[in-house]
């Protein structure tokens, strides 16, 4: 086990303290331990949760969730896993937004950036009102994104979008009925499908292995016992 | 003490720690360290199986309760079918995305099924890369080399070969649908050095390559009009006289409801299993990650392989507590930043492979270099601030935007303070044992990614699980559609039931527990 060693223990005053503190869940309150995440609170407030968690690290946008720090009038958003509840805070998760997603067969696309207001023709009406921006627990400029994606470049907003989980909240705030996030998930596939240089290597190795370049390697390999091959690997730095 | 005051021998060993170069462990030397630090050599955490296909096999105690687990399903329950289909595809991580677009696209009927929503999986939160031998001075053979050494030369060789060579393939088609892989200046794909691969084969998009392939598969999906049943878990599979599969019952969550769905095959991408918390572990996986597939599979008279060994990432965040078992990635390591004791010293070449990083850690820690915190964790140093000070201001929160934002949002700037770190329960290497059309030895029944078992032998190297799901994926998708033309669809009953029943039964009823178990029981009942 573990020796005992009072020097190298770091002192978590939020551990230390044990503290409880009262959050508000939909409406309702609940004492619950300060610091743990939303999710958690949700787990220790005795609520089954089937809908509103999904990898739970942050990266699936399942747990999109509004919530309010206590006297502050302004509601911000977060995901509900990656944020840690503070007294007086109130919370909600944000129910599934029926968005409109457009279908398309992106290989098949004869004029990407034209095709964008065809599948999306709401996204030219932005208003600029920013709340979507304001809305991004990822920290992605929307807005920029939403009008870069209108005046056709593609390039930047795949590269602006790569933070994006799709939580998808910057669509209920949209006055001009846009859905940014799938937009920019057009707009970002358009980019890489079509206006993204063909790695030549690539081909060359498909080809390659077409060809059996690797067949007289692959037969000594195969042929090899447990010995011979673990000699073999042993080589291999 | 402070977390600063701790760190701070961090930043002071820091330049004398990067003038030295560290060699990595002799195999005798790794091996004698497995044996002694690894979870998987605690023996206490491991049981035989009573019955069953692997009846005598050994598996963590956690695992082997749910493999003997009971069915939900009566004997005589009611399997009208709901749904008709050629290929149901259960899971809607890579791997049931892969199947499911690749049968699809073969002209198969498609239901995908999953309990949580369409990506909710640990693809998703697949950070490192991609391993794809696209390099000049790589190959597939050398992909196949550095996989078995990494495995423990445990990996089977067919699945392997399989693998690697479909690899560049996959990388076309993932291009074909948008994914935008990093480049080189010369258009190129990107490679990076992965932990354990002797050249830099990892395709990257930044920190988040699971996540960017995942919005393209989901897109895609959807695009293709394939038939989506979300919250809707599988909790049994149905046979035929024969015993080959014929479909599955599942339960919708939200209204509690049985479905029957009668499907000529049936293709499991249920994922792993790090929910179980197996040995106590703290986990990187999603909420969903509980083996449901395996106990499925199971009862139906498939076979497992590997199931007593399982990977522990070497870096799961100890601190703060809200981060506890998520993942620091690889990629911190694979661009330089070491790993630091309480004394100050490094004490493993970092880009071993995990399992040797691991127990590494691990000894640290028992024998007395780590750090604790107040909640009873332990851990090490991950000196990410070395990064910038390697590349240069900014690299960071250049190459690793998630990981930043991730710490961002507790108050920790990685780029100036190193983070704690201790193994965290990551990757099931075992599973469902297939072969490499992704088929079990039950007719019809198909296993793909995670949940199957083989491939990896007795430790995954970083980087192979996305090419796994991608292409076992599309291996059972195609197979599965190219059956189902000239067959017929078989009768549904739950008759391999009966004799799992028996078994159990003459083991006292086996482990008195229900399985699936669907979500891990994290609600507190009081």
């Amino acid at each position: 086990m573990a020796q005992e060693d009072k020097e190298n223990i770091i002192d978590q005053p939020e551990v230390l303290r044990h503290k409880m503190i009262t959050i508000e869940i939909a409406g309702k309150k609940y004492e619950v331990p300060e610091g743990i995440t939303i999710i958690k609170a949700l787990w220790y407030s005795g609520q089954e949760v089937v809908r509103g968690a999904g990898c739970l690290g942050g990266f699936c946008g399942a747990c999109a969730a509004y919530y309010r720090t206590k006297d502050d009038p302004k509601v911000r958003t977060c995901l509900a896993c990656q944020m840690a509840v503070q007294d007086g805070m109130s919370i909600t998760m944000m129910p599934p937004f029926p968005a409109r997603k457009a279908t398309y067969d992106i290989q098949t696309l004869k004029d990407p950036k034209q095709d964008l207001f065809n599948l999306y023709p709401e996204a030219p009406l932005c208003r600029n009102c920013n709340a979507c921006t304001e809305a991004c627990p990822q920290q992605i400029d929307v807005r920029e994104g939403v009008w870069k994606a209108v005046f056709g470049d593609f390039k930047s907003v795949s590269e602006m979008f790569m933070d994006c989980v799709m939580c998808g909240m910057c669509t209920p705030v949209c006055i001009a009925d846009i859905a940014p996030n799938l937009v920019a998930l057009y707009v970002s596939r358009a980019q890489g499908a079509h206006f993204t240089e063909k790695p030549l290597g690539l081909d060359t190795r498909i080809k390659e292995i077409q060809d059996g370049r690797f067949n007289d390697e692959w037969a000594e390999i195969l042929k090899m016992t447990e010995k011979e091959l673990a000699d073999h690997c042993a080589t291999v730095k | 003490m402070d977390i600063h005051a701790l760190q701070q021998i961090v930043h002071r060993t820091r330049d004398a720690r990067r003038k030295q170069t560290l060699p990595k462990f002799s195999p005798a030397d790794c091996d004698q360290l497995l044996h002694k630090y690894h979870p998987d050599f605690r023996e206490r955490a491991y049981r035989p199986l009573r019955f069953g296909p692997n009846d005598g096999d050994k598996t963590v105690v956690e695992l082997a309760t749910l493999l003997e687990g009971d069915s939900p399903i009566a004997d005589e329950f009611d399997l009208t079918a709901d749904y008709t289909t050629d290929v149901l595809v259960v899971g809607g991580g890579g791997a049931g995305c892969a199947a499911a677009l690749h049968a699809h696209g073969a002209g198969a009927k498609v239901i995908l099924a999953t309990k949580l929503r369409l990506g909710d999986s640990n693809s998703v939160m697949a950070q490192g890369g991609m391993q794809i031998s696209v390099a000049p001075e790589d190959s597939p053979v050398t992909h196949f080399v550095d996989t078995l050494k990494g495995g423990h030369m445990q990996n089977d060789h067919q699945l392997l070969k399989v693998m690697v060579e479909e690899g560049p393939s996959i990388a076309k088609w993932l291009l074909s649908l948008g994914v935008l892989f990093d480049r080189d200046g010369d258009g190129n794909l990107h490679v990076k050095k992965g932990g354990g691969s002797s050249k830099p084969r990892l395709l990257t998009c930044s920190d988040y390559t699971g996540l960017e392939i995942m919005r393209v598969l989901k897109d895609e999906v959807l695009n293709q009009n394939i038939q989506l049943l979300e919250f809707c878990a599988a909790v049994e599979l149905t046979s035929d006289e024969k015993g080959s599969c014929t479909g599955a019952i599942l339960k919708d969550l939200d209204n509690h409801r049985h479905i029957v769905v009668a499907a000529k095959s049936v293709i499991l991408a249920t994922g792993g299993i790090g929910r179980l918390h197996i040995q106590g572990f703290p986990t990187s996986n999603h909420y969903g990650a509980t083996g449901d597939g395996l106990c499925l599979a199971y009862r139906l008279g498939a076979k497992l392989m590997h199931i007593d060994t399982f990977q522990y990432h070497p870096s799961g965040a100890v601190y703060p507590e809200q981060l506890i078992g998520a993942l620091v990635t690889e990629g911190i390591r694979s661009e330089g930043g070491h790993l630091v004791n309480a004394k100050g010293e490094r004490f493993v070449n970092e880009l071993d492979t995990r399992d040797v990083v691991s127990s590494s850690i691990i000894r640290e820690c028992e024998e007395g270099r780590g750090i604790r915190t107040m909640s009873g964790r332990i851990g090490v140093w991950l000196d990410t601030p070395l990064i910038d000070a390697e590349h240069g201001p900014g690299t960071l929160e250049k190459h690793f935007p998630a990981m930043m934002l991730q710490f961002e949002r507790f108050g920790i700037d990685i780029s100036k303070d190193p983070v704690l770190i201790y193994p965290t329960l990551h990757y099931q290497n075992g599973g469902v044992k297939i072969d490499t059309n992704s088929e079990t030895n039950v007719r019809n029944l198909f296993v793909a990614g995670e949940a199957s078992g083989g491939l990896h032998g007795r430790n995954r190297l970083m980087g192979n699980s996305l090419l796994d799901l991608m292409v076992f994926g599309k291996r059972s998708g195609l197979t599965a559609a190219a059956r189902a033309a000239a067959m017929p669809q078989g009768k549904l009953t739950v008759g391999h039931l009966k004799g799992f029943r028996a078994e159990a039964k003459k083991h006292g009823s086996a482990s008195g527990v229900v399985s699936p178990m669907i979500l891990p029981a994290y609600t507190r009942k009081e």
